[in-house]
């Protein structure tokens, strides 16, 4: 896997995966995409830098803990069902906020937080995996 | 002063601890060193809380409080405040008060005080939840906290072994107990129809469940209250730090057991089965703990041991069920608390200032801790029941109701006295020896404690003594609305100072002491009659308790071994086998063998062999997914077959993505590359052999159930093809997911939205896995599974 062509392409790959698998994330809701399937392409993204670049540069280059980044994902889906209560409505109602930016009207929802929730979840799960699995595969070589 | 609803105060008192509880930690760091004195505050104001219902309470009112909780099921938190819960709810937050207080300065800069403050003062809601509630699962509810939060402070020094075993013995044992609550709450819901204790009349005592229900509510009764046999966990809590014990087993957790008699008599009791049991029960505990406490001379011991005298003592008052006896015991409650609690404290202040709480290695320190001593004296006079104190009131109200000169009487009568001289005895030994005498070299040069140890216990003990001068108010606000509300009937005091001579009374009072002084006087050679006794006796309820959680370890390590041999091919195969009978076996039973047929609509049977009408990249498919397969079996090295089964996979998100399911393909394609990076990056760590061999046993077993599992799923989809589709559910979605859900990905808005708490479990699933995953690839193999060697049931297996 240490080929020079590969370790030098990797970043290139893994920066536009990880802006894609964003793209694929907040498209989700109105075309094919979505947090579990943007969660998959990030999560790749990462274990592909492991492979070319070593796993503690890709540890370090996420900065967080990967199943901290997929705790975090579970509590901010949670709270974003939660946020419903405060309007009377039962847990996990989907709110909607139009927020007005010139003349682009961008709509934020609980959906979209809860999705993105669904998004580190699934992200750091399997990018912690996949680390992991390197990990151990690396150090006993 | 601020005026609360009756309501919202009596919910407070039993939900503010809790509260309390988890600022604690937190209050501590920042009021350090003053951190007791400040949460003191939270039972003090407990206890001025529940002064405003002393009134009404006296004046023979019942204050019930009720919050909806699960109004589904029927079920709220309803509270009672009669004479019998407002005394114990008193008693609890006042001894809290100095508990608290005294637990400041006992772990004076111990680093996880705030921690310990936390289970203090949550345990403290849980007690006062338990004889505050009126609905017996709230009931059942604060029972079982006081389980978890008393483990929690017995296990506190959780890095002592003896400590852990303590903790977990408590908690089975009180466990067990609180299962007997819940089979007698439910039971008693099922033949009366209700939960609230207070709307109990006849019903139990006249049913057919009436044998069951005594049962299991004794069960909890004499677990929590440590009677005879299930005495032994109490002396092993003493591994607790003494504050835990002084509050524990003077006021709450051990007295749980009594309140829930005390509670239930209106409906449960009377009876003469109930008699009889709790007389039998309560009267050998009081034996037995009186002599056990002889034995020891940790002086922790000795007092843990006369506290199951004591609950001895209360439920066989309970059991006597005489206006006379349960007069008695509501005396005794408040009495015992007080001096026990100071008790308890003094020896905290002896061991914390002399270094040891071995009674032989103690004396003379009253020069040396002239407080403390007074504080023990106070005490130690209350406990053996000298006139003037609150002691005194509670024996001779018992003797009082056993002067009849029945037999029966006669034998309760004996068993009390023998049982109250064997407490005044070691009272005596607990006051004199460590105080009096030559002084003896101590490990710590001894002095006094700091005032923060000192105002509980000797507030306490000299409550013992003004509660008693102040007669008729005693036996006005505490006695009469607690002796009447527990046998739902009037109770008029009748306690006086007055000593008679001609009375039998006092000569039996005088007799108790005399043989509480010959106790005393022969403390040795009883200690070691008893010793001598126990080891001829050979085993103990504490060794049996032991046998039996080895034996459950044993056993619970043999159905491991069965269940999860860790043979990895085996666990796949039975995965798939059951995947193949899952999906062959309903439709064989549902449809009988018809489906293995093709259905009429689908048209002839020849027509179905035809070449479907496939466009020719549909055709290119077909044959990359051909392809991947052929790779699969015939590949030569494990690394192969994975990246072939990629293809398979690959082609699987291609027809997915050419029959209309964009989202599915997009998915699946992922999933497909990281199954394959994963499984390579499995392969590699397992350091398998490059190539696949297996026997042709393996390889048949394997390829049968793989054409099994195959045939399956494609019998079950030709199941699914020719019956109806009920399009309502996808019909709904197409329809409303623009409109009210805003979205046009209807599977997005499927997962996102409509299914919103089905995704939340699920994402919670996949973060659970990971942690189980990363568990299992940070463990360094070990070389073999041994089977758990016997370990102490404190210890958890790794």
């Amino acid at each position: 896997m240490n080929t020079v062509i590969f370790r030098t392409i990797a970043p290139l790959i893994v920066s536009i995966m990880l802006v894609f698998s964003v793209y694929v994330l907040l498209r989700g809701h109105n075309e094919p995409g979505g947090g579990f399937i943007g969660g998959l392409i990030a999560a790749s993204a990462i274990a592909v830098l492991g492979m070319a670049d070593g796993v503690d540069s890709a540890r370090r280059a996420l900065r967080f803990d990967p199943l901290a980044i997929a705790g975090f994902g579970v509590f901010i889906a949670g709270l974003s069902g939660l946020l419903s209560l405060f309007t009377g409505a039962p847990f996990l109602t989907g709110l909607w906020f139009y927020l007005e930016i010139g003349r682009t009207i961008v709509p934020l929802s609980t959906p979209m937080v809860f999705d993105i929730g669904v998004y580190f979840v699934v992200f750091g799960t399997i990018a912690g995996i996949a680390l992991a699995l390197e990990d151990d595969g690396r150090r006993e070589d | 002063m601020f005026q609360l609803s009756t309501d919202a105060s009596i919910a407070l008192v039993a939900i503010a601890p809790f509260v309390a509880a988890l600022l604690a930690p937190l209050l501590q760091r920042i009021a350090r060193p003053f951190g007791g004195w400040v949460l003191a505050l939270v039972p003090a104001s407990m206890f001025l809380l529940l002064l405003q219902f002393v009134e009404p309470v006296v004046n023979g009112e019942v204050i019930a409080a009720r919050i909806a909780w699960i109004p589904a099921f029927d079920l709220d938190l309803s509270f009672l405040v009669d004479g019998l819960s407002l005394t114990f709810a008193m008693t609890i937050s006042g001894i809290g008060a100095f508990v608290v207080l005294y637990s400041g300065a006992y772990l004076k800069g111990h680093p996880q005080l705030g921690r310990f403050f936390a289970f203090l003062l949550a345990f403290m809601g849980a007690m006062l939840g338990l004889v505050l509630a009126d609905n017996l699962l709230a009931l059942f509810m604060f029972w079982e906290l006081t389980s978890v939060t008393s483990f929690l402070l017995i296990g506190f020094d959780h890095t002592r072994q003896a400590s852990r075993r303590g903790a977990i013995q408590a908690l089975v044992i009180t466990n067990i107990g609180g299962m007997g609550l819940l089979i007698g709450a439910i039971l008693v819901h099922q033949v009366t129809g209700t939960w609230e204790m207070s709307a109990l009349g006849d019903e139990i005592r006249s049913s057919v469940w009436y044998g069951l229900v005594l049962t299991a509510f004794l069960a909890a009764a004499f677990t929590k209250s440590a009677q005879v046999p299930f005495h032994f966990w109490l002396p092993n809590a003493m591994e607790a730090p003494t504050p835990v014990s002084a509050f524990l087993h003077s006021a709450t957790m051990v007295q749980g057991g009594v309140y829930l008699l005390a509670r239930t008599t209106t409906w449960l009791g009377g009876t003469p089965s109930w008699t009889l049991i709790l007389a039998c029960f309560g009267g050998a505990t009081l034996l037995w703990g009186g002599l056990r406490a002889l034995q020891q001379t940790d002086l922790k011991q000795m007092l843990a041991q006369t506290t199951i005298a004591s609950l001895g003592l209360s439920v066989l008052l309970i059991g006597l069920g005489t206006k006379l006896a349960i007069a008695a015991m509501v005396i005794y409650f408040v009495a015992h608390a007080f001096y026990k609690a100071a008790l308890f404290m003094t020896v905290g202040a002896i061991d914390h200032e002399a270094g040891t709480r071995d009674i032989t290695l103690l004396g003379g320190l009253a020069d040396k801790m002239p407080v403390t001593f007074i504080a023990a004296a106070l005490a130690g006079l209350a406990m053996i029941g000298l006139p003037l104190t609150l002691g005194s009131f509670a024996k001779e109200e018992m003797y009082l109701g056993l002067l009849s000169w029945e037999w029966d009487d006669l034998v309760v009568l004996v068993v009390l006295i023998a049982g109250n001289a064997l407490l005044a005895g070691v009272a005596m030994l607990i006051m004199v020896k460590p105080f009096l005498g030559p002084l003896l070299p101590t490990p710590k040069s001894a002095h006094e404690a700091p005032i923060a140890m000192l105002v509980g216990p000797i507030l306490l003990g000299a409550a013992s003594i003004v509660a008693s001068l102040m007669t008729d108010w005693l036996g006005h606000t505490i006695l009469e609305p607690g002796a009447s509300a527990i046998l739902g009937t009037p109770v008029e005091s009748h306690l006086t100072l007055v000593i008679n001579p001609a009375s039998p009374l006092i000569w039996l009072s005088v007799l108790t002491w005399l043989l509480g002084y010959l106790v005393y006087r022969q403390a040795s050679a009883m200690r070691t009659l008893m010793r001598r006794l126990a080891s001829a006796m050979g085993w103990t309820a504490d060794a049996l308790f032991d046998v039996a959680i080895f034996a459950l370890i044993r056993f619970s390590g043999a159905v491991t071994r069965f269940l999860h041999h860790g043979r990895l091919e085996l666990y796949l195969v039975t995965v798939f086998a059951a995947l193949a009978i899952a999906l062959i076996v309903p439709p064989l039973v549902l449809n009988g063998y018809d489906v293995l047929l093709p259905t009429a609509d689908l048209g002839v049977w020849p027509g179905r062999l035809g070449w479907p009408g496939l466009e020719i990249y549909e055709w290119g498919v077909i044959a990359l997914g051909l392809f991947g397969l052929v790779a699969v079996l015939l590949s030569s090295s494990r690394l192969v077959a994975i990246v072939a089964l990629g293809i398979q996979g690959t082609t699987v998100a291609l027809i997915f993505l050419l029959f209309g399911a964009p989202d599915l393909a997009f998915t699946q394609l992922m999933v497909e590359i990281l199954s394959v990076v994963i499984l390579a990056l499995v392969m590699t760590r397992l350091r398998l052999d490059e190539r696949d061999h297996r026997q042709f046993e393996d390889l048949a077993r394997d390829g049968t159930l793989a054409l099994v599992c195959g045939a399956g799923v494609s019998l079950l989809l030709m199941v699914v093809l020719s019956g109806q589709l009920d399009t309502r559910l996808s019909d709904l979605f197409t329809a409303t997911s623009v409109p009210i859900a805003h979205g046009r990905n209807i599977v997005n808005v499927i997962l996102v939205d409509y299914r919103g708490f089905d995704t939340l479990g699920e994402i919670a699933v996949v973060m659970g896995a990971g942690i189980a995953i990363m568990v299992l690839l940070r463990r360094r193999p070990r070389p073999v599974v041994q089977p758990p060697a016997v370990q102490q049931p404190g210890e958890a297996a790794p």
